[in-house]
């Protein structure tokens, strides 16, 4: 079939992107790991050798490191289950028959084109403000005190910010996947008198478990790298620190190339792991 | 035989359906509504929603402080340039990925979609070491490749996807009738990969324009985007909630639209092809 000249012309076009991936990929992360083994403080001494494994049992033994972790795991389970949870719901009742539902599919679906810094600064001020936020309003249009949010509860806060961003990734995925479900399997069971409940739990749970795996694998990559959210809000304050963005302030605040680094390979590793299990899904799906 | 739905039904679920898609959509509302609000109105206890002084004031005053258009600017060039460039690059890799498959091309596929699961913060200090040597720190042409680079994977999978639907029995045909490569490209591919490269280029273009770590981590003044543009809001002074609105609904106000145009392929681009 395809002619030896053919296949050199390939690998020709393939070149330019291939080359620049492998550039971009190999090149700073040989950087970071070369870094992660030396002491390395750009503005207190500078490149001052090679420590071993120092920098990388300190990040660990370090007082910060287990409590980010737990926020990281608190923030991308949270997140997760939320937006696993109202997506399936949201799916199946997007997927009944309405009118308007091109507009309501819209209306759900445009928060994910909100940019993270506009959305995390509408929240943190225009609902979450403790005076003048719209939250604050409600609270006491029913006589309570209202709640100091990015503070009292912060992490709360940022599940909700990171959730509203998204809900409508995960509704659009499994609304894709429940549309197509085969109804007359579901009619079937209906006439034969399974209830609502049941059958949701036999059919179409079982139908979307692939679209759900593929939805936590994606959301939890790119969750575990939130960012702007946490810069804009809280600076990492009140408990927000994540894993991220304590290798963040580690590498640019206070200049500990070393030592950031070392959490910098922690961090590929740990999304390596999740990247495996996605990778395994979406290959078996190239070959069919 | 179908099941005729009853309209009461219907109209259950078209009143549940409206009150959660209006809640879910409602910050954005609220945010479109408080532009057009003066500061005082902006903060009145109790809120008012539709029934105020409508005024366009906050517009000129976020464009006259902070000089907007210069940061909408910057906002086009990075993800505009990132995207086309990304495309062009990408459309040869994908082509020949889609149409001279070799063993490896799953491989390299694979491998392509891992480098985006790489934690742009591991990466962070090298990056940023380099931008300083190359003198590309806080210019429009370091994010343009950066952030090319990170959208480089979807970018290559998305036309993969789209390449791959093409019949190929057209290319043998036009290949039998002498056609060359050059022709194969310009006259029978090209016409039937247009929407697909048109996607591709809506929803990544989408993706460059949101991007918030790089741009966030290496502008300071000069090649700022709207991202970063926003973020200097987060340290207020005094009143702002109506100029805060302003700025925001003029960031995101074309994505929005441009948004709505991708939602299809949104699914898609953000799955590698997984869902359909």
């Amino acid at each position: 079939m395809a002619t030896q000249h053919s296949r050199s012309a390939a690998r020709l076009m393939m070149a330019p992107a291939v080359i620049l991936l492998l550039g971009w990929m190999l090149v700073p992360l040989m950087m970071t790991l070369w870094f992660s083994f030396r002491k390395y403080l750009p503005l207190r001494g500078g490149d001052q050798g090679f420590v071993g494994f120092d920098n990388f049992v300190r990040f660990i033994t370090s007082s910060a490191f287990w409590p980010s972790v737990q926020t990281t795991l608190v923030i991308v389970g949270g997140v997760l289950l939320i937006t696993i949870v109202l997506g399936v719901l949201l799916a199946i009742l997007l997927d009944q028959p309405m009118w308007g539902q091109g507009v309501v599919r819209i209306l759900v679906i445009a928060p994910f084109f909100v940019m993270p810094t506009v959305s995390a600064l509408v929240w943190k001020n225009m609902f979450m403000d403790p005076v003048n936020g719209l939250f604050a309003h409600l609270w006491k249009a029913f006589g309570a005190e209202p709640i100091v949010w990015l503070s009292d509860a912060s992490l709360f806060s940022i599940i909700l910010i990171v959730s509203w961003q998204w809900l409508p990734f995960a509704t659009l995925i499994l609304l894709t996947a429940i549309q197509s479900l085969d109804s007359e399997q579901l009619e079937a069971a209906e006439m034969d008198g399974a209830p609502v409940f049941s059958r949701f739990v036999y059919i179409v749970l079982p139908h979307l478990s692939r679209a759900i795996t593929i939805v936590i694998l994606i959301q939890t990559i790119f969750l575990l790298s939130v960012f702007a959210e946490i810069f804009v809000t809280t600076g990492g304050a009140f408990g927000t620190r994540t894993l991220t963005y304590l290798i963040y302030q580690r590498v640019l605040e206070s200049q500990n190339v070393g030592l950031g680094s070392a959490g910098g390979v922690y961090a590929i590793i740990l999304a390596n792991i999740v990247a495996a299990f996605l990778m395994r899904i979406v290959g078996k799906n190239l070959d069919a | 035989m179908a099941r005729a739905v009853t309209n009461r039904r219907k109209s259950v679920n078209t009143i549940l359906a409206w009150i959660v898609g209006l809640v879910i959509f409602f910050p954005i509302l609220w945010t479109i509504l408080t532009s057009f609000k003066t500061e005082a109105q902006a903060i009145s206890s109790p809120p008012v929603f539709l029934f105020f002084d409508w005024t366009l004031e906050n517009y000129g005053v976020v464009q006259e402080r902070s000089d907007y258009m210069r940061f909408l600017w910057n906002s086009v060039i990075i993800a505009g340039g990132s995207t086309l460039i990304g495309v062009i690059i990408a459309v040869p890799a994908a082509w020949s990925m889609a149409f001279v498959p070799s063993r490896r091309t799953k491989d390299i596929l694979l491998w392509m979609l891992s480098t985006k699961m790489l934690p742009a913060v591991g990466v962070l200090y090298p990056i940023y070491l380099m931008f300083i040597r190359l003198g590309l720190l806080d210019t429009r042409t370091g994010l343009v490749i950066v952030v090319m680079l990170i959208n480089l994977p979807i970018i290559v999978w998305m036309l993969y996807t789209y390449f791959r639907e093409i019949p190929v029995d057209i290319l043998e045909a036009a290949r039998m009738d002498g056609a060359s490569l050059k022709e194969e490209i310009l006259h029978v591919l090209t016409p039937m990969a247009v929407p697909g490269i048109a996607s591709t280029l809506l929803l990544n273009f989408i993706l460059a324009w949101n991007e918030a770590f790089w741009t966030l981590n290496l502008t300071a003044a000069k090649a700022a985007p709207l991202t970063a543009f926003i973020a200097s809001y987060s340290s207020p002074e005094g009143l702002f909630f109506a100029k805060l609105s302003a700025a925001s609904t003029m960031a995101i106000a074309p994505i929005l639209i441009l948004g709505w145009f991708s939602q299809k392929q949104l699914v898609r681009g953000l799955t590698f092809g997984a869902v359909k």
